[in-house]
């Protein structure tokens, strides 16, 4: 019965446009968010060291976009985000978070500004529906609001090398590509010419970029990144190492650091938070910077022998402060890291904390973020 | 993917192999293999016991934990340490430098109930 219901469960996954290919790149596939996605190809820790030192492709094709449109558009997506839209020019793209009214995290996206007139919201697979109900339910200010999901698959270059690769496929030179700005970019694909939106921008802490395209694109466009990129050491990189590059930097995912019970306060996401103006969340918001907050999120590296993981308790002085929230085993540091949600007093880097594994409490210590620097 | 007929096999992925009143044991080519790249073990202190189908260790890739059952009771006779020096041996070489523990065998009515090669590759198909 158990196995019946995991093939039933396998059946209605959906496939990303690259789905053939990752099979014949050898890649294990797993259940992510709905979707069927490749967990790694050659093995975690290689695929993490190639986007380290040379460059590395992603299928994020999971990733849900939502479109906002019309003359009220500048003046909605103001009141839903926590940053603020308003200090970036058209062909800048901002970090944000979506707030519900009592502070917790709705999701945390990108936000491309085309213009005053439209907007693209690039928000977690898991999330995709939940944003967009919730988008539909605040005020539109006579904004449009559409779910462009089904419209895009995307790719993600990274590493060192991301910026070579990408000069040799797409019309750009990718050197006037500032940090969070996109262009539109055109590929030759047999013959006819493909667009492509190009943002660097990305999840690893390496240089790199995100290709957003239309879904019949993804196979020609990753073939050809692929090939460009055999040079330069390129390698298909799977879920396993964007989580571990990701935490390296500290990066939140939601889920984890971010949820509806956690605010970009307590997640220490404050310089995202534009206070002074009315956006869903801004009281609460406003409040915790003022007065503080209950619980905070740090950075932990392992002194004792041992790896953290998700939920497991975190104490100071043998008393219960908190929890990790995510965990593993580094492979730039070879040793345990991960980010817990703690009681502020303990939060001073240096802190020695533990953490329970397996009913043994292991020595632990609070350290700035990000725990891999260049 | 490899399966020496030599040795005994369980369906929790240990291989055993069987000399004298003295069982080695690790996991197999399939349960490296399913893990992806080792970085942590923890094993039972020579002296211990161990009991048959409980969990006797820990091994733990970057992105998961996996426990270890012991596929015979005994007493633990040997415990490789080198591998929790360097895991990535669990790995490279399953069935040769990453033996885990050395058990004397306590109760040999056990060795019944394992695997042959041949057994163990038909259940890892079937769970496929």
């Amino acid at each position: 019965m158990a196995r019946f219901l995991t093939r039933l469960t396998v059946l209605t996954l959906k496939k990303t446009p690259l789905f053939e290919i990752h099979k014949s790149h050898g890649a294990r596939m797993v259940p992510f968010a709905g979707w069927e996605m490749p967990v790694q190809y050659s093995g975690v820790i290689d695929e993490h060291r190639a986007v380290r030192t040379k460059c590395g492709l992603f299928d994020v094709s999971h990733m849900g976009e939502i479109e906002v449109s019309g003359p009220g558009a500048l003046d909605y997506v103001t009141s839903i985000m926590t940053n603020d839209i308003r200090r970036v020019v058209d062909g800048q793209c901002q970090y944000t978070l979506l707030c519900y009214e009592d502070g917790g995290v709705v999701d945390d996206c990108i936000v491309y500004r085309f213009s005053k007139e439209r907007f693209l919201f690039c928000v977690n697979a898991s999330n995709a529906d939940k944003v967009f109900e919730w988008m539909l339910a605040q005020d539109s200010k006579g904004a449009q609001i559409e779910n462009h999901s089904a419209q895009y698959a995307q790719i993600a270059l990274q590493g060192p090398a991301a910026v070579d690769v990408l000069g040799e496929v797409f019309d750009i030179n990718p050197d006037k590509i500032k940090h969070f700005h996109f262009y539109i970019g055109e590929i030759d694909i047999d013959g006819d010419t493909a667009e492509a939106l190009v943002s660097r921008t990305g999840y690893t802490g390496e240089d790199g970029f995100e290709i957003y395209l239309a879904p019949q694109d993804a196979a020609p466009v990753w073939t050809s990144l692929m090939e460009m990129g055999k040079d330069y050491g390129i390698q298909p990189i799977g879920l396993g190492a964007r989580d571990t590059l990701r935490l390296e930097m500290g990066y939140p995912l939601y889920g984890h650091e971010l949820s509806e019970k956690i605010t970009p306060i307590e997640a220490g996401l404050k310089k995202y938070v534009r206070p002074g103006r009315k956006f869903s969340g801004h009281s609460v918001l406003e409040r915790q910077i003022r007065d503080g907050v209950e619980k905070t999120l740090v950075g932990i590296k392992m002194i004792g022998s041992g790896i953290p993981r998700a939920e497991y308790e975190v104490r100071f002085k043998g008393e219960k402060t908190g929890w990790i929230t995510s965990g593993t085993s580094s492979p730039s540091l070879s040793y345990g890291i991960g980010m817990a949600m703690v009681e502020p007093h303990v939060g001073v880097p240096g802190t020695e904390l533990e953490v329970i594994i397996r009913d043994r409490a292991v020595k632990a210590e609070v350290t700035t973020l990000p725990f891999y620097k260049k | 993917m490899e399966f020496p007929k030599d040795l005994k096999y369980t369906k929790e992925h240990e291989w055993v192999k069987v000399e004298g009143n003295v069982a080695t044991v690790g996991i197999t080519d399939y349960a490296q293999d399913s893990l992806g790249d080792v970085v942590y073990v923890e094993l039972p202190t020579e002296g211990g016991s161990v009991t048959k189908s409980e969990p006797f260790g820990v091994v733990e890739s970057v992105k998961a934990v996996s426990d270890l059952y012991a596929p015979l009771s005994g007493n633990v006779a040997e415990v490789n340490d080198a591998i929790v020096d360097s895991p990535e041996a669990i790995n490279d070489d399953p069935y040769g430098d990453a033996w885990m523990i050395k058990i004397e065998i306590g109760s040999p009515d056990e060795l019944a109930d394992l695997l042959s090669a041949d057994e163990y590759q038909k259940f890892i198909e079937e769970e496929k």
